[in-house]
């Protein structure tokens, strides 16, 4: 049998290569593919009950990564991501609500609250070395809870419920599932190509400078304290942007929403999907989401049928689970696995 | 006046009790280097464990309150050696996930185990208020936080004089430097992990005593920051001084700022201090800076 001609790697010759969007012929005919998928397939023939579903991982995705420019790339950790999408959400909320700002205002502002809002704890915590980040960000998670809960003169109301007008314009229409995915995952979109963009600009690459080594990236004239600051910014923002997307696709927040748990949560969706990875994030965030439903289905199908309050700890258990079992076991998480795989057929007959 | 007094007294003990949640975080990272994230819920399982010992099983004091300890000495063994030691060469970030991972598992267990009703620790001593000078402390506060500086001093005598608490502040120093002088790693770790169980239980029936065993005493765990923050990450005496200033914050706070600033600034006002910290003096009050080099 002929050998067959592989790749050895992936080598560039100037550096406009390397920069490349499209790093290989095949990246344009998955990208396309993907959307594709997302635009044309999944509205056409999906079940109203699969859209619901969809949206929800759509808006966990956009919040995982952003939360995956902080920890993936820049090394930080923040345990608050639900309260700087909690600051989004009721920014916008109000400022629609209250002051009648058109949406595409108020959401903007709501992103920018986040950002800046979480910047205070960003400066007491980034000037030092060391997880001072998820101190300050739990820190943060208890006082922004705490501030919707008693502060009722801001959020207004019973249980601080905001409730958030549906946006229309023309056929477009927030009220139906199809205009609520739609609303999501352009919004994704956005995101993804927003963060692949920065992770191949100057400011992306500072970034995992700094994760890896920080003392040589402040020796190359790359200021830590700076990308630190910049990678939390912008995470915040977009985990601001997820808040508001929750917020559109209730109909409504309320103070319960973005708990202790939720920050968490993110935090599971880009280490079981894969740090620094942005498919990672998304299958990391259908993974978590999915969780609760596999098990309402599943459970029931192999004949044990639990109450709802057991079934709920079960859940938190396997969260944890899940998380040490990828730590220990497959620490680059789902998009780790897929590449695994890929590498295996790739490289078949051979082991490597 | 009077006033003024009896809530830095009682802030005063209070904070010693939450010196002994942060001292069970104080050693392991003094023994490991690991900054865990759940020792708020292995207090909560040591309440739970304390108090099925006691109620449920009917152990008398005398031998429910060891068996508590030694059963959570080894569930903190237990830890060391199934969740963390696979990842001891991993980064920082990978070992943080774990003990927040950890804390999902025990919070998402102990309800599984004993249900969500609260349960209750039977009183060890009689639930007065000892008076004096018109400042009343419960009976409870005031021996549990006797019982917590002996505990302390004999901590700070661990690890400044014996060999082991020795070998372990140079493991959190510098691991290669420790293994190379013929420390070894994993007893080490495997200790201070087994002694932040121990601590956990004597946290748990103290805490448990006082409010109920609950899950809601996870929520202790989140005042375990401002303390070590304020003390530094790794140091006994700051652990004390640090709580004795939670405690105050606290206590102070619940009585002049929670009507104008709204129900329940009490218990946020130590996590704004701990900012406040940050922003002033990173390292805490005992902590130091360190100093590296490429």
């Amino acid at each position: 049998m002929a050998l067959i001609a592989m790749e050895t790697g992936r080598f560039h010759e100037k550096y406009s290569e390397e920069i490349a969007v499209y790093g290989t012929p095949y990246r344009k005919i998955w990208i396309l593919a993907v959307l594709v998928v997302t635009f044309v397939v999944i509205p056409l023939v999906a079940s109203p009950y699969w859209l619901v579903v969809l949206t929800l991982v759509g808006i966990a995705a956009v919040g995982a990564t952003g939360l995956n420019v902080l920890v993936g790339y820049a090394g930080q950790i923040s345990l608050g991501h639900a309260a700087f999408a909690a600051i989004g959400a009721y920014t916008s909320g109000l400022l629609v609500s209250r002051a009648e700002a058109p949406f595409w205002v108020a959401v903007p502002v709501a992103m920018v609250a986040a950002g800046v809002f979480s910047l205070i704890f960003g400066l007491a915590s980034l000037r030092v070395k060391g997880l001072y980040l998820a101190i300050a960000t739990l820190a943060a998670q208890y006082i922004v809870q705490w501030i919707l809960t008693s502060w009722t003169w801001i959020t207004g109301g019973f249980q601080g419920i905001v409730i958030f007008e549906p946006i229309q314009i023309g056929p477009f229409d927030t009220t139906t599932p199809m205009g609520k995915y739609l609303m999501v995952f352009i919004s994704l979109a956005l995101v993804v190509v927003f963060v692949e963009n920065l992770m191949r600009s100057r400011s992306g690459r500072a970034m995992i400078a700094v994760r890896d080594q920080d003392i040589a990236a402040a020796g190359s004239a790359v200021s830590p304290l700076h990308y630190k600051l910049l990678a939390f910014f912008i995470s915040s923002a977009i985990a601001g942007l997820s808040g508001v997307l929750y917020g559109y696709n209730a109909g409504l927040v309320s103070t319960e929403v973005f708990t202790l748990a939720l920050s968490v949560q993110y935090l599971a969706m880009i280490l079981v999907g894969g740090l620094g990875s942005i498919p990672g994030s998304i299958l990391g965030a259908g993974f978590i989401t999915m969780l609760p439903l596999w098990l309402r289905d599943l459970l029931p199908a192999v004949g044990i049928e639990l109450s709802a309050s057991v079934e709920v700890h079960l859940l938190t258990l396997l969260f944890g689970v899940a998380i040490l079992l990828f730590l220990v076991l497959e620490p680059r998480g789902l998009y780790g696995l897929f590449r695994n795989i890929k590498d295996y057929f790739r490289m078949w007959p051979f082991s490597y | 006046m009077s006033e003024l007094m009896q809530l830095t007294v009682s802030g005063v003990f209070t904070g010693m009790l939450y010196a002994l949640l942060a001292l069970g975080f104080v050693v392991v990272v003094k023994g490991s280097g690991v900054i865990n994230f759940s020792q708020g819920e292995v207090v909560v399982l040591g309440a739970f464990v304390m108090s099925w010992l006691l109620t449920d099983v009917g152990m008398p004091f005398w031998l429910g309150i060891p068996t508590t300890v030694v059963v959570m000495m080894l569930v903190g063994a237990g830890i060391e050696r199934f969740a963390l030691r696979p990842l001891q060469n991993e980064s920082m970030l990978a070992l943080v996930m774990a003990t927040i991972a950890l804390g999902s598992v025990i919070r998402g267990l102990v309800p599984m185990i004993w249900g969500d009703g609260l349960r209750s620790i039977p009183s060890l001593i009689d639930q007065r208020r000892y008076e004096w000078l018109g400042i009343a402390i419960p009976t409870i506060t005031f021996w549990s936080a006797i019982m917590v500086l002996i505990l302390l001093g004999a901590f700070g005598f661990f690890f400044s004089r014996s060999r082991l608490g020795l070998a372990m502040q140079a493991v959190s120093d510098d691991r290669v430097a420790a293994q190379s002088l013929g420390i070894n790693i994993r007893l080490v770790n495997a200790v201070s992990w087994a002694m932040a169980g121990g601590i956990a239980a004597l946290a748990g029936f103290v805490w448990g005593s006082l409010l109920g065993v609950d899950h809601r005493l996870v929520v202790l765990g989140a005042l375990i920051f401002p303390v070590v923050i304020l003390g530094g990450l790794e140091s006994i005496v700051g652990a004390v001084i640090g709580g004795i200033a939670v405690g105050l914050v606290e206590s102070l706070s619940a009585g002049y700022l929670n009507d104008d600033l709204g129900a329940g600034f009490s218990t946020v006002a130590p996590l704004i201090m701990l900012l406040l910290v940050l922003f002033v003096r990173p390292y805490g009050l005992f902590g130091r800076p360190e100093i590296e080099r490429v």
